[in-house]
């Protein structure tokens, strides 16, 4: 903050002015007395407000973890279903193949990879900045690479395990169309488990936008968390941590809420029969 | 097991003897500066081509990948040691000792993984192997101590170790004589799947710059450090991303196969 040349006076009013004079159970007390009045104190390098600072970038983290969902949700689930149907057969083993393929090629690659195509070879998008749908094609594609395969692997699974069940033999039975035991009986049941994973898939998108942010200069949370680590901005870390933790709770307990409209035999309250 | 698990198998035993035994292939010295070969594309001379230092991109990748892979079995190994004794503990022992341990396993696993271990690694004065290790390690033994302790839950209600206590074996000689060689091979299944993860991880520490530091080569710092000229000299970044897909591929597909066989029911 001061540079290598400091005098030792500007270094003692710096730790004054910080409270780094203070004992570490003052500083926290201090903090978190911050907190509940609703401010997350000032970054070290750029003197703005934490919390400002968030409130701009938030947005754009969540465009683009919308982004990723608007493309991971559709294909992963097409592509579990058509592997549960083709079930044993190649049409199946390629599916598979390219789902766990999903799960290892490193996003931080998979994003330059996908840049030199679409941007440098095509032309087709800009490669790097934050602004509108056409910045956010190339982001929200890296990032839904790892979501479609988890999805598609998930779909096949519960596709596979529903079908198994005498339900769905006695629908058969009374001669539903093929689109109604899909689209009704099997749906309905695999949409906890599917729930389940796209919630937690938004962790991962927090995870997936550290990375995906720095390689394609969006400016979100992910990347301002990276940029306060490497400088140390403690401030910074520690509110992006704080909202980065409310935001996964928040998730979970919709999920948990949505159980109960998804799947009514999920009860909310002890006294809810 | 399956064909496709025999083949991944296979391809992790050539990737690790040249993990271990890197000098053999390698056709130079990965850190050696030759100013008059820089950006060379791929061809007989280099077969991966050359980056903007003039150093060879296939010795690189090598040298490379002797650090990843080691990273991540290490990591793994303590994750599973860790979080052997945790679950041990948490499940047999039960009480306080499992309410406070589960609560850590709990908070660590509602975390992003990834950035709790940026986290930890930053807690350190200097990056470098030791603290990627640690950073993984901190962040992965929660998903082993869950695994485990489920298993003693219902292991603990066996004849075997009623009899044990009836005849006064104390709880240390329970735990770890008779309950920890039960635990060894779901913990090893576990590190099986859980390893394709830890090179990936491994990977984006170094593609941040919290991982092993230059001269050392990194396949994550290689593709970091040559992601300005993707456009120019793609072979630069082509190459070490491609070993860490495949590394990390035949990692998750051997971990599929193993959890198939095993009939264990965890995620990668």
């Amino acid at each position: 903050m001061v540079g290598e040349r400091a005098q030792p006076e500007v270094i003692e009013k710096i730790r004054k002015e910080l409270g780094a004079d203070k004992s570490v159970l003052s500083q926290y007390a201090g903090y978190i007395k911050l907190l509940l009045q609703g401010e997350m104190g000032r970054s070290y390098y750029t003197n703005r407000k934490v919390l400002d600072d968030i409130l701009i970038k938030f947005p754009n983290t969540m465009k683009l973890a919308f982004g990723a969902m608007v493309i991971a949700v559709p294909i992963g689930i097409f592509l579990g279903f058509i592997a549960a149907y083709k079930k044993d057969t190649l049409v199946d083993r390629i599916i598979s193949a390219v789902s766990i393929t999903g799960l290892s090629v490193p996003v931080f690659w998979s994003g330059l990879i996908i840049m030199l195509f679409l941007s440098l070879k095509l032309r087709l998008f800009p490669p790097s900045g934050t602004g509108d749908i056409r910045f956010l094609v190339m982001p929200a594609l890296t990032l839904s690479l790892p979501a479609i395969a988890t999805l598609a692997r998930i779909t096949r699974t519960s596709v596979i395990e529903i079908t198994g069940m005498p339900f769905i033999g006695t629908a058969r039975a009374k001669g539903l169309s093929v689109f109604r035991i899909n689209a009704i009986h099997i749906f309905r049941n695999i949409l906890i488990p599917l729930v389940t994973v796209i919630g937690l898939d938004i962790a991962s998108y927090l995870n997936g936008a550290v990375l995906t942010e720095t390689i394609f200069g969006w400016d979100g949370i992910g990347r301002f968390t990276m940029d306060g680590i490497i400088k140390r901005d403690y401030p910074v870390i520690m509110g992006c941590i704080i909202i980065g933790t409310v935001v996964f709770v928040l998730i979970n307990i919709i999920v948990d809420i949505l159980y109960h409209y998804l799947d009514p035999r999920v009860r909310l309250y002890a006294s809810d029969r | 097991m399956h064909l496709t698990g025999k083949i991944a198998g296979s391809v992790i035993i050539i990737i690790s003897i040249l993990a271990v035994f890197p000098s053999v292939l390698s056709p130079y010295d990965p850190e050696k500066i030759d100013l008059d070969s820089i950006k060379e594309p791929p061809g007989i001379k280099h077969p991966f081509g050359t980056d903007n230092k003039g150093r060879d991109i296939l010795s690189r990748v090598l040298y490379g990948g002797r650090v990843s892979i080691s990273i991540a079995v290490i990591a793994a190994s303590i994750s599973m040691f860790i979080g052997l004794v945790m679950g041990l503990c948490s499940g047999y022992l039960g009480g306080k000792i499992d309410t406070a341990i589960m609560a850590v396993v709990d908070l660590i696993l509602a975390f992003p993984s990834l950035l709790l271990a940026i986290g930890v690694s930053i807690i350190f004065k200097s990056p470098g192997t030791y603290t990627v290790m640690i950073a993984i390690a901190f962040v992965g033994w929660a998903s082993f101590a869950r695994l485990i302790r489920g298993h003693i839950l219902t292991l603990k209600e066996e004849a075997y170790i009623e009899a044990a206590e009836a005849i006064g074996c104390n709880r240390f000689r329970i735990l770890f004589v008779h309950l920890m060689p039960q635990c060894l091979p779901i913990g090893l299944v576990m590190a099986g799947i859980k390893l394709g993860g830890y090179v990936l991880t491994e990977a984006s520490l170094s593609f941040l710059g919290l991982g092993a530091q230059p001269p050392m080569p990194t396949w994550g710092s290689m593709v970091s450090m040559n992601r300005a000229y993707i456009a120019s000299e793609p072979w630069m970044v082509l190459f070490p991303g491609l070993a860490i897909a495949v590394t990390a591929l035949c990692f998750n597909v051997l971990g599929d196969a193993l959890r198939d066989k095993s009939g264990l029911k965890v995620k990668m």
